[in-house]
C-alpha cells in the first residue's frame, strides 16, 4: 500500500532550541529538520533564533548565518543563492521552493524547514535524488537528429520554433514539483514526476529533435505518464514560475493527437 | 553497510527503466474523457427523469422507463457510469495498491464486477422496455 504514515525511524522528535545572541534586535525563529544517519536516533527539529538585523534577506541566508555563527552541524545543499543551480530546493513553510528566492518576510511567525518530501534523507536537509536524476536520464535528455547542419553552422531555428521551448528551457531541475506531487510520493519509483516529463516535453517539442516518436513511445505508459492526474501541486510550487502540468497536458494531446 | 548485505546492485537507472515501456495508457485517457463528456446530458436528462418519477406511482415509472427513448437514455446512462466508475476505481487501485497480487486480483474484481453490474443493468432496463 501507500505509506500514509511515516516509519517508526523517521517520526520527528523535539530538538534542541538555540536563543537569540545577545543584543539580538529583531529576531525570528526556524525550525529546521535535523537528521544524522551515522547516530540512528530519529530526526529532530531544532528550532535557531536568528537576529534579521544582521541577515540577508532570504531564507537561504538565514540557513547560511546559522551554519556560519549558531551551529556548524547544520547540512544543505547550496551554491548560486540566485536560483539558477537548483541546489537549494527545500520545503519552506509547507512549500517546496529554493531557499534562495524565498524571501524570510514573506513567512508569518515560525519558518519550518525540511527537506524535500518523501525522499530518502541522506542527512538534515539534503535528500538522496539519485532516483529522481536517474529518471531524467532515462528520457535522453539531448538533442537526436540524423540531419546533420551544414558542417561548421549550427541546427537552424525559426523564432516561432524556438518560442516552443520557452517556459520548458528555464527548468533547473530542481525536483520541487515532483516531490509536491501525491502521485509521485506514492508511486515515485514507476511515475516519471512532472519534473522529468517537463524535460521530456522539451525534447518532444524542440523543433531540431527527430526522435519525436521514440519519446513519445517511451513515455506511453499507465505509471511512466499517466499517474499524473492533474492534481497541479506541481505547477502551484514551481519557484521558477513554470508550468509542468501543462507540459504533461502537452505530452497527453500529443498521444491522443497521432492516433486520430 | 558492507557490500555482501546490500540487498540490491542495480543502478537507479536500471530501476528508473524498469520493463520499459507498456505502451499503453492514452486508450484508457480517452474513453475516461469521452464516457465523463457523455455523462453530463445523459446525467441532465437522468434529473429530469428522477423528478418525473417522483410524481408518478411505480407503474407510472415502469411506463416511463418503457418508453424507447427513455430506455435507451436509462440504458446508455447506467452503462456509461459504470464504465467510468470501472476506469476510475482501476486509477485508485494502481495508486495506492503496491503487492502485484492484491493489485491484479482487485483489478479483477474491478472489471469483471462491472461487467456483471452491466448485464445485469441491461436486462433490468430491457424487461421493462420489452415488456
Amino acid at each position: 500500500m501507500a505509506e500514509f504514515t511515516l516509519p517508526k525511524n523517521s517520526k520527528i522528535g523535539k530538538g534542541k532550541h538555540y536563543p537569540a545572541a545577545d543584543g539580538a534586535t529583531k529576531t525570528k525563529k526556524f525550525s529546521i529538520y535535523r537528521y544524522n544517519p551515522d547516530t540512528g536516533e530519529n530526526p529532530r527539529l531544532d528550532s535557531y533564533e536568528v537576529d534579521l538585523s544582521t541577515c540577508g534577506p532570504m531564507v537561504l541566508d538565514a540557513l547560511i548565518k546559522i551554519k556560519n555563527e549558531i551551529d556548524t552541524t547544520v547540512t544543505f545543499r547550496r551554491s548560486c543563492r540566485e536560483g539558477i543551480c537548483g541546489s537549494c530546493s527545500m520545503n519552506i513553510d509547507g512549500t517546496n521552493t529554493l531557499a534562495c528566492l524565498k524571501p524570510i518576510e514573506d513567512v508569518k511567525g515560525e519558518v519550518k524547514i525540511f527537506p524535500l518530501p518523501h525522499l530518502p534523507v541522506i542527512k538534515d536537509l539534503v535528500p538522496d535524488l539519485s532516483v529522481p536524476y536517474a529518471q531524467y536520464k532515462s528520457i535522453k535528455p539531448w538533442l537526436q537528429s540524423e540531419t546533420k547542419p551544414v558542417a561548421g553552422k549550427e541546427f537552424l531555428q525559426s523564432e516561432a520554433e524556438r518560442e516552443k521551448v520557452d517556459g520548458l528551457w528555464e527548468c533547473i531541475l530542481c525536483f520541487s514539483c515532483s516531490t509536491s506531487c501525491p502521485s509521485y510520493w506514492w508511486n515515485g519509483d514507476k511515475y516519471l514526476g512532472p519534473a522529468v516529463l517537463l524535460q521530456a516535453y522539451r525534447w518532444i517539442e524542440d523543433s531540431r529533435d527527430e526522435a519525436t516518436g521514440e519519446r513519445l513511445d517511451d513515455l506511453e505508459d499507465p505509471f511512466k505518464l499517466y499517474r499524473c492526474h492533474t492534481i497541479m501541486n506541481c505547477t502551484n510550487t514551481c519557484p521558477k514560475g513554470l508550468n509542468p502540468a501543462k507540459a504533461i497536458a502537452g505530452i497527453k494531446q500529443k498521444l491522443v493527437e497521432r492516433t486520430v | 553497510m558492507t557490500v555482501s548485505s546490500k540487498k540490491t546492485f542495480r543502478s537507479p537507472l536500471k530501476a528508473s527503466r524498469g520493463l520499459g515501456s507498456a505502451k499503453d495508457g492514452t486508450h484508457h485517457w480517452v474513453v475516461q474523457r469521452l464516457s465523463a463528456i457523455a455523462l453530463i446530458p445523459l446525467s441532465i436528462w437522468f434529473v429530469y427523469a428522477l423528478l418525473t418519477a417522483i410524481m408518478a406511482d411505480a407503474n407510472a415509472a415502469r411506463q416511463f422507463v418503457a418508453q424507447p427513448v427513455n430506455a435507451i437514455l436509462l440504458f446508455l446512462l447506467v452503462e456509461a457510469m459504470l464504465y467510468h466508475g470501472a476506469l476510475g476505481v482501476q486509477v485508485v487501485v494502481e495508486d495506492y495498491i503496491h503487492k502485484p497480487c492484491c493489485k491484479i486480483t482487485a483489478l479483477v474484481v474491478v472489471k469483471l464486477g462491472t461487467v456483471v453490474l452491466m448485464a445485469a443493468a441491461a436486462l433490468a432496463i430491457g424487461k421493462i422496455a420489452l415488456g
